[in-house]
């Protein structure tokens, strides 16, 4: 045990050391190729260095291959495979705009190496009533999570700092609850996912000095996917999740066909004259979480993001919770 | 407190994948079914998926109009 923990200090000092010293260079990189974005949400044009995929995916691999090194096993290689290819996923995509379907089809096919590596558990648990076998169904669960964990903290990466300081948050919710049933291995390969998220924080918040890009946010998606069915806990990923959950479901339910935000024509959040955020009442504009907080009236960028870790908080609570209940039966 | 009708979704989406589960794993997953003699696991799963996937359109039409009631004024808004 005592090596376990020395191991995950190491892994989680890799981990937010690498994102945290990469990403400045990456930013002049990104700067200086002309790769940058307007941001929106700040009164002067502002331009953003973007995707800063690269140097999560950098923070990620370092640290699982040193995990790889001290305890290799297939749920690592299978963790760095999916991660990777979500990657590069997303990075195809912040160089080209792909259709609305493109993402969650080559996200199912980046969820192969946890089947072919075999290390999946086809039974799904449920707090106090128990698990069921679902030997077939299982297989389309993964195929269907990966795509849905991505797609989710893309959606949510709509303001300075909001996917990151998320993932911090519900990938440390996660951490704790792999403890709490007694998934210690798989709990320490979760660790890099809140380091690395926490780390890029630092340049990501407001006001951001690099955007993740869909890069980014497939990469922190797909890596979350991978560790909630790895470590047999899909139902409490999902519950720590619910937030970003709730802003796809919004989303989908409001426009009724899958679709990227970018060809959403009618704004769901416009701005005041003194630059806040404000929910639109525009009626053809989709529902999304932010235009729901924004509905009581105008917030600043940053007081939205508090709003939505909060909820984070409040939802990796419950996911908390949940991993408790893991341990009764009625 | 902002976005407190947001916290109460998230708690009775939380309750609905709870109850949920507990459907599945205690009502639904011990029904066999038999009297087809080499097609009865087959079309055991394919009845089971089948009500698994009711109860998943079913749970999204709850939410859907969870969303609808709790949101009503701020989507009017």
């Amino acid at each position: 045990m005592l090596d376990k923990t020395i191991v995950g200090i190491l892994i989680s000092a890799i981990a937010f050391v690498t994102v945290y010293v990469i990403t400045p260079g990456l930013i002049n990189i990104l700067t200086k190729r002309n790769m940058v974005v307007k941001d929106f949400n700040k009164p002067t044009a502002i331009m953003v260095a973007r995707p800063g995929g690269p140097s999560i995916l950098a923070g990620i691999l370092a640290s699982e291959f040193a995990l790889y090194a001290f305890f290799p096993s297939n749920e690592i290689l299978a963790i760095i495979i999916t991660t990777s290819l979500a990657f590069l996923v997303g990075f195809a995509d912040d160089r080209k705009v792909l259709g609305g379907w493109f993402k969650p089809l080559a996200l199912a096919g980046s969820a192969a190496p946890i089947i072919l590596l075999g290390v999946y558990y086809p039974h799904l648990a449920f707090p106090l009533f128990g698990s069921v076998s679902i030997p077939e169904l299982y297989l389309g669960l993964i195929i269907f999570m990966i795509p849905v964990m991505g797609n989710s903290i893309n959606s949510i990466d709509v303001l300075n700092g909001v996917a990151s300081g998320f993932m911090t948050i519900a990938s440390f919710a996660l951490t704790i609850c792999l403890f709490i049933v007694h998934n210690y291995d798989i709990a320490l390969a979760s660790l890099p996912l809140g380091f690395v998220s926490l780390a890029f924080y630092k340049y990501h918040k407001v006001p951001s000095r690099i955007f993740p890009g869909d890069s980014g946010a497939l990469t922190l998606g797909a890596m979350y996917g991978t560790l909630a069915i790895v470590g047999h806990v899909e139902v409490i990923a999902a519950i720590a999740l619910l937030p970003a959950v709730i802003n796809s479901f919004l989303f989908l339910s409001s426009v009724k066909r899958i679709i990227e935000h970018r060809q959403i024509k009618a704004k769901p959040v416009v701005h005041t004259e003194d630059f806040r955020l404000m929910a639109s009442d525009d009626k053809s504009a989709p529902v999304t979480l932010v235009r729901l907080i924004l509905a009581t009236g105008p917030m600043t960028e940053k007081q939205v993001g508090f709003v939505i870790f909060r909820l984070a908080l409040f939802s990796a609570a419950l996911a908390i919770i949940t991993a408790f209940m893991m341990g009764i039966k009625i | 407190m902002k976005g407190t009708p947001i916290f109460f979704y998230i708690f009775v989406m939380w309750a609905l994948i709870i109850g949920g589960g507990g459907l599945l794993v205690s009502i639904i997953a011990p029904l066999s079914i038999h009297g087809f003699g080499k097609l009865d696991s087959l079309i055991d799963s394919v009845v089971k998926a089948g009500i698994a996937m009711v109860l998943v359109v079913l749970w999204i039409l709850v939410m859907s109009k969870i969303k609808n009631w709790i949101f009503h004024k701020q989507i009017s808004h």
